[in-house]
């Protein structure tokens, strides 16, 4: 699979107050969620942002409460993916079990500005800044067992796979 | 080779005779827990995926804790949801309004939770029941969904960071403070996806409202989750409250830890953490002149009825500094009751203070002292995150009880010692 988009970038430890304040926490309808992605950290974030574009984090990516209205208010602002040098464990779970596609990789924060257009390869595991001759950077592997996770379509579809089988 | 508290509890959970650090395993939970806020998503993706009945209707816990008794009709929607659900499902463990608490205050109290447990909690600060002698760890609401249709959840065997305390605690030093003094050293991501293991001369002396105090905080530096050596201070919390059998479990001598940290109890006085990240810990006689506009005391965190008898030792027979607001808030009925019958609200009354229902309420900015655009907050919570109680333009500063009664007095941040 492939994500092409354009780089917003965020620093270390963007919690997930930022990525969804917890004011907003009285909707959980992702489209409710989508309209104040990102607002604490960037308040014009979804009025800026493109469907497609691609996060780029830095350290401790949605670090902070279990609150799975993270990645889907992300998921739903159309935000093709987000990469990191790290994540949050909770974030991390999070991603994987509600099927927002989420990577590592500890080099791509220096390499890009806010605007970069950059192409997600999860074929090769490889990231490619556009219009660039620099070398192509590579994800840090996904487990098998998330990677089930990712092609079975998130949690409760692997389930419920693995309850027919 | 020997294996750690974490490491027993998830491999008995697993079935499995030994786990090791970075194994994937399936385990069952004793306890799923879920708030108004997680809980309509989990229910939501529970229906989608077939819905039937939870795979123990005494095993899945609820509890309206957080934007509840209702502040507004979105969250009335969700509480109402969630209500539904339990009824439906014939849930023998669903709290409302009048039996609720903080979640994670009430759970141990009633004796829901007990040493070695394995609880999976859509809510970051289920990390509290480690203080027990359990595995808890926070998970997200898909988690739960999961966790409510099989009884059973993947988990990786985390690395365990084991921290030492040992030496005298000096005058008001709690297990707030250990554990920010704790976070500031290794960071908001220094136990990233590890377990913390509290050991140590210091820990043993420490009562359990402080041991919950401190696990409750491990997520704060990125922990999976905090966990303490069940001892006799654990039994006696526990036996008259248990629900169910409990097992101690203790590591072994020969386990493998990631790493052994050292923290010398006496160099620590009271702490605050800074805005905006948990990490941001100074003594409080480092702060320097900050003027505060309100004193916050409740929480997971720090909403016990040992909590409420500092704060009221410090505010009795002295009253809060002009235009400052101080909300009390106990983090269960039992507590509130407790601190009514000890004649604590009295005291809280007499200083200027007010006192609220047991909720989360300003602790993650849901309502009951929401601060404005430049406003200050010292807070007994466990966050101060940029808007986390309020407008972004807000700060949160975060203290044990003993900072935040003092602070009230002086208007500014300072210890009991410093009134
Ligand atoms: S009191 Fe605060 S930290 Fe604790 S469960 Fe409630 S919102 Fe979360």
């Amino acid at each position: 699979m492939k994500f092409r988009g354009r780089t917003w970038k965020f620093g270390d430890n963007i919690d997930t107050d930022a990525i969804i304040p917890a004011r907003y926490l009285n909707i959980w309808d992702p489209q409710g969620l989508a309209a104040h992605c990102m607002e604490d950290a960037d308040p014009d974030f979804i009025k800026k942002m493109k469907q497609g574009d691609i996060i780029v984090g830095g350290e401790n990516f949605g670090c902070g409460s279990s609150r799975e209205h993270a990645p889907i208010a992300i998921k739903a602002a159309g935000i093709a993916c987000v990469v990191a040098k790290s994540f949050a464990r909770i974030f991390y779970r999070n991603a994987f079990n509600m099927g927002l596609p989420i990577f590592e990789s500890r080099e791509l924060w220096e390499r890009v500005s806010n605007g970069s257009e950059i192409e997600v390869d999860t074929d090769d595991g490889l990231i490619r800044i556009i219009g660039g001759d620099a070398e192509p950077l590579r994800i840090e592997p996904i487990p098998p067992f998330m990677q089930q996770l990712i092609d079975d379509g998130g949690l409760m579809k692997h389930i419920a796979k693995r309850k027919t089988q | 080779m020997g294996m750690t508290i974490t490491e027993k509890i998830l491999s008995r959970h697993a079935g499995l005779e030994t786990v090791r650090p970075g194994m994937l395993i399936n385990a069952s939970v004793d306890i799923a827990l879920g708030n108004d806020i997680t809980a309509p998503i989990a229910i939501d993706a529970f229906r989608k995926a077939g819905g039937g009945p939870v795979f123990d209707r005494e095993k899945v816990v609820l509890v309206a804790d957080h934007f509840a008794p209702n502040k507004d009709i979105d969250s009335a929607e969700q509480c109402k949801l969630m209500r539904d659900f339990a009824v439906e499902q014939k849930l023998t463990h669903y709290y409302d309004v009048g039996e609720a608490g903080v979640e994670h205050a009430l759970l141990p109290e009633k004796g829901i939770v007990v040493p070695g447990d394995l609880v999976a909690g859509a809510d970051s600060h289920t990390c509290t029941y480690g203080a027990l002698g359990a595995f808890a760890t926070g998970v997200g609401s898909t988690d739960l969904a999961a966790a409510m249709m099989t009884g059973e959840l993947w988990f990786k065997v985390p690395e365990t960071m084991k921290f030492v305390y040992h030496g005298k605690r000096r005058p008001w030093v709690s297990g707030k403070d250990l554990i920010l003094h704790t976070i500031g050293r290794i960071g908001v991501d220094g136990a990233l996806y590890r377990a913390m293991e509290f050991t140590g001369e210091t820990v043993r002396g420490l009562t359990m409202a402080d041991r919950l105090t401190m696990a409750n905080m491990a997520i704060e530096a990125g922990g999976k989750n905090g966990i303490f050596i069940p001892d006799q201070v654990t039994e006696a919390y526990v036996r008259d409250r248990a629900e169910r059998p409990y097992e101690f479990y203790t590591s072994d001598p020969d386990a493998l830890y990631h790493s052994v940290i050292d923290i010398d109890v006496e160099a620590i006085e009271p702490q605050v953490a800074l805005p905006h990240l948990p990490s941001n810990a100074k003594g409080i006689s480092e702060v320097g002149n900050i003027p505060i506009d309100q004193s916050i005391i409740g929480s997971c965190t720090n909403g016990r009825i040992e909590d409420l008898r500092v704060a009221a030792e410090i505010l009795k027979g002295r009253h809060i500094a002009p235009r400052y607001r101080l909300i009390v808030i106990p983090a269960t009925p039992a507590v509130y009751r407790q601190a009514m019958q000890e004649g604590l609200f009295d005291i809280f009354l007499d200083a200027g203070g007010v006192i609220s229902l047991p909720t989360c309420g300003p602790c993650l900015g849901g309502y009951m002292g929401i601060l404005a655009k430049g406003e200050r907050a010292v807070a007994t919570t466990n966050r101060n995150f940029v808007g986390r109680m309020g407008h972004p333009g807000s700060e949160v500063y975060l203290a044990g009880p003993a900072v935040a009664a003092a602070t009230a007095i002086a208007g500014r941040l300072v210890g009991p010692e410093q009134l």
